[in-house]
């Protein structure tokens, strides 16, 4: 029959509806405040930690909304934000610095409908307040450091190998293997022929020469690992801030994004995130005289470095031990109650140091501290200058066999302690960073712009709905509802998607979306109206209407669509969110003005002898 | 039966063509002029530099603000009202040698210092200056490849006459709505990119609609002048563009109106975009798509039609 859909058709527009508007509901609630308990990298949270947090409400008369554990996280709901930051605070302190202890806002989204994974939309910063990094990696540096990593492997190997080698040096991106003999020569070329991956050897017979270079492949990748490796230690750093729901994300070829919902205070953010300190251990060359050195004539595989105390030290080239090897640092005092750090190693990391160590009882090593600093300059290829600020902090003798903990003490303040052992713990950065762009938006800020954005909203949605009802009366109607049903479906959708996030562009999306998501209908009245004027019947027309506007329809929104999903791969941030919340607003009104419509018209007129259609 | 538009005539639309085209090469030479000579006023997204936004509790002296500025060594620094008399929009432009990260922090706590009530952070941006080179040319490429996208789209669908006709439209609105932003100086930022391209899905929309309705009379009806066929699509589908535009129109004030000043720029942007869209899809468009020879044999499907079939088949 004519203008009548099948049980089928009707209730997947039911189930389609009655899904979004369920998963759109957690909007509604709002967000309780709330403090957030999650373990560092060497503690865990678990039910002891439960009871320390709740004997410190206790112990502050504060009686929370709930105390929950799960994931490995305690969320405590508190009823204002007073009492939060009174909670946050007593918490830290009885917990100690092994937990993160972070301000959060939980949604307040009743259990029944969190058991069916229904969550509210992600804010963007623009909403929730918070700040925005982007951040730059001098990806020189990268391959400056794995080069030097490189040099020492060739170093140890060839020596494992018993072959005789005058230098191995970096020059430039290349490694220079250079030899003494013609023996020697062809030994080597031999083993290091295929011995690296990654790496073409060039052999000079006359120079007595091999180059190491590293294939584009094998750039691409270092490259590529040197990011990934940043994004890592950035994301342990950002824990450590304590912080609730951080992003670090990488984005592009070199570049990183960090974002902290709610932090406000962006400098201490910012130093510990920009911090690049590092350190090594290595031996004291004690063979060559430091004055020498200084006149000029640094001796092969020594360099010097300034004391921090004054002078110079003379260290041998080889590193005994990086800093990603430490697991855990912890400021403490020396036994002269000066500022130290306690440091334990991980395996790979104790064995290093154990048979350094082992044959050098009695010789001073060295504590080296390496930090690059922005100079805020960029070269001639727009790579960002860094300083590379390196200087000797400690010597000491070597008493025993090192194992994998011990301290180190030479620092000059317990501020430095705790922020040296904050570092050491999140682990060094692979390469520098800068932040090229930063975004701080204030709380009230935030919650205007969700104020305005709804406002604009609501008035659109009106208007719209006024114009369409005395346009075309009962199809008006008819539209309306599409149009009502297309704004929990873009929220239920939004909240579905985990990666969506709504934006204040986001919200001027949904606004536009609504003006044009009308479109498709008017476009199928229009249609019914010219039909009636071609004195077909009622059910005629409204079939005809339908069928002649479909393909119009379906062609107009997916050229509007190509827009919008180029809008979202250039797109980022807030941009992004309206790209989305566009692409979405174009696909789900497709269905609501063109199914949706059509479901409630059909049950309406459709079957039925009717001599006039209200439209 | 309301209707805005009387439909029993043929409204002879392409006879204005020419007029059309000195009124549209009028405002693209003015807007290639403008863009060329005062240039775009672009926002920090793209320039570099440090914005800072500060809420006082009462009306802001913005004369104090720009003097204490001045004596802390911000000298250049824009300062103006945004939204109400209580926020100031400081803009300082990026500066050599400085640590351009730390100028946000900075400059707050010389304006806390120097007022006696109490300042707030409403919002601090920060934008090194490669990160903008690369957002033009992204931008830019982003509005080269819609484009392209959007041609090869119609060619396919339609036919490339149209096509061309559509995309030349398009590049039309994108051009004299970047004019309107030059000759008044209004700031161009990403929003305004993201409205530009918002511009393009819109105008293209209404665009195919007419596009679509111009195929269909072609078939439908066997006689008549390409010129007249046009008139008649247009005419047909001229209630509808009438009454899309007027809806979009609508939420778009309410935008302008209540968003909030961060959006000001993008509403500015489609309200003006979807007037000059709605022009260019009934005018240039058709009309380039007239001159470059579209006529009744581009547009029939490729094998025979069956007697009384008007419907399109489903895409």
């Amino acid at each position: 029959m004519l203008n009548k859909f099948p049980l089928w058709k009707n209730l997947m527009v039911i189930v389609i509806l009655a899904v979004a508007a369920l998963y759109a509901l957690p909007n509604l609630y709002g967000e309780d405040f709330a403090v957030q308990v999650s373990a560092t990298r060497t503690t865990t949270v678990d039910t002891q930690v439960l009871g320390k947090v709740e004997d410190t409400l206790e112990e502050l008369n504060i009686a929370p909304k709930s105390v929950v554990m799960e994931e490995g996280q305690i969320l405590v709901r508190l009823n204002s934000d007073s009492e939060q930051l009174r909670a946050r605070e007593a918490i830290l302190k009885s917990l100690g610095s092994d937990y993160v202890v972070a301000l959060n806002l939980a949604p307040a989204t009743p259990a029944w409908l969190e058991a069916l994974g229904a969550t509210p939309m992600k804010l963007g910063l623009d909403l929730r307040g918070g700040v925005h990094f982007l951040m730059e990696v001098d990806m020189n540096e990268a391959m400056r450091k794995i080069l030097g990593q490189m040099r020492d492997t060739i170093r140890a190997d060839l020596r494992e190998e018993r072959i005789r080698y005058t230098s191995v040096e970096r020059n430039g991106d290349d490694l220079i293997v250079r030899l003494r003999t013609p023996d020697d020569f062809n030994a080597a070329a031999a083993y290091l022929d295929g011995a690296y991956e990654g790496y073409i050897v060039l052999e000079d017979e006359d120079a007595q020469e091999i180059t190491l270079r590293m294939t584009e492949a094998q750039v691409a990748e270092t490259q590529d690992y040197a990011i990934s490796q940043n994004v890592t230690i950035l994301r342990n750093r950002v824990n450590e801030l304590g912080v609730a729901e951080p992003l670090v994300q990488r984005q592009g070829a070199d570049r990183i994004v960090v974002q902290l919902p709610g932090v406000q205070d962006t400098a201490r953010a910012k130093e510990i995130l920009g911090a690049t300190a590092t350190l090594e251990f290595r031996l004291v060359d004690t063979e060559n005289s430091v004055r020498d050195a200084e006149m000029g004539r640094v001796p092969f595989g020594s360099e010097l470095f300034p004391n921090r105390n004054g002078g110079n030290v003379l260290l041998e080239e080889d590193v005994i031990l990086t800093g990603d090897h430490i697991v855990k640092a912890n400021s403490a005092f020396d036994e002269n109650q000066r500022p130290s750090v306690n440091i334990t190693l991980d395996g790979a990391g104790g064995d290093k140091m154990s048979l350094a160590t082992r044959d050098n009882v009695g010789n001073p090593m060295a504590t080296l501290f390496i930090e690059f600093k922005a100079t805020g300059e960029r070269d001639a290829e727009g790579n960002i200058i860094f300083e590379r600020k390196e200087e000797v902090i400690n010597v000491a003798t070597i008493q025993s066999r090192l194992g994998s903990v011990f301290s180190i003490t030479g620092i000059s303040s317990v501020q430095e302690a705790q922020n040296l052992a904050l570092l050491l713990r999140a682990g060094a950065l692979i390469a520098p960073i800068q932040i090229v762009e930063e975004r701080t938006v204030g709380p009230s800020l935030g919650q205007e712009n969700i104020d305005m954005g709804t406002q604009a909203i609501i008035w659109g949605f009106v208007l719209v709905l006024i114009f369409m009802v005395i346009y075309y009366k009962k199809f008006g109607l008819v539209a309306n509802l599409a149009l009502a049903s297309n704004l929990v479906l873009i929220i239920g959708v939004m909240s579905m998607i985990p990666g969506a996030t709504l934006t204040l562009p986001g919200m001027a999306g949904i606004v536009l979306t609504v003006g044009m998501a009308v479109d498709a209908n008017v476009l199928i009245f229009e249609r019914i109206r010219e039909e009636i004027k071609a004195k077909r019947s009622p059910q005629q027309a409204i079939h005809h209407g339908y069928d002649s506007a479909l393909s119009t329809i379906a062609d107009a929104n997916v050229t509007t669509l190509i827009a919008a999903i180029i809008l979202f791969a250039i797109g980022t941030g807030p941009i992004k969110g309206f790209a989305v919340t566009l692409m979405i607003g174009i696909l789900t009104s497709m269905f609501t003005a063109i199914v949706g419509t059509r479901a409630v018209i059909n049950a309406i007129w459709g079957g039925k002898r009717i001599d006039k259609l209200s439209v | 039966m309301h209707e805005l538009i009387k439909t029993n005539r043929t409204i002879p639309f392409m006879r204005f063509r020419f007029g059309a085209w000195i009124f549209s090469g009028l405002l693209l030479v003015a807007s290639v002029v403008s863009l060329a000579v005062n240039q775009l006023n672009w926002g920090l997204d793209f320039t570099g530099g440090t914005v800072i936004e500060v809420g006082y509790a009462q009306q802001a002296n913005l004369s104090e603000i720009r003097s204490t500025l001045d004596a802390n060594g911000f000298e250049g620094a824009v300062v103006q009202n945004f939204g109400t008399q209580q926020d100031v929009l400081i803009r300082l432009e990026p500066q050599e040698g400085v640590k351009a990260q730390e100028v946000g922090e900075n400059v707050l706590s010389v304006l806390r210092e120097a007022s006696a009530e109490e300042v707030a952070m409403r919002r601090i941006e920060f934008v090194g200056p490669n990160v903008g080179d690369q957002l033009t040319e992204q931008g830019g490429l982003a509005m080269l490849t819609a484009l392209i996208c959007i041609l090869a789209y119609i060619a396919f669908r339609f036919e490339w006459r149209l096509a061309l006709g559509a995309v030349g439209a398009l590049a039309h609105d994108v051009i004299i709505t970047l004019g309107l932003f030059s000759v008044l100086g209004l700031e161009f930022d990403l929003t305004v990119l993201a409205a530009l391209l918002a511009v393009i899905g819109y105008s293209i929309n209404d665009t195919v609609v007419v596009c679509d309705r111009i195929r269909e009379n072609f078939r439908k009806f066997r006689k008549g002048e390409s010129e007249e066929i046009i008139d008649g699509a247009l005419t047909d589908t001229m209630s509808r563009t009438v009454i899309t535009s007027l809806t979009t129109v609508l939420v778009l004030l309410a935008l302008f109106f209540l968003g909030g000043a961060l959006i000001h720029g993008f509403a500015t942007a489609l309200l003006f975009g979807v007037f000059i869209g709605t022009y260019s899809s009934i005018y240039i468009a058709s009309s380039l798509a007239l001159a470059l020879g579209v006529s009744r044999e581009d547009l029939m499907p490729p094998e025979v039609e069956k007697e009384g079939e008007d419907l399109e088949p489903m895409p």
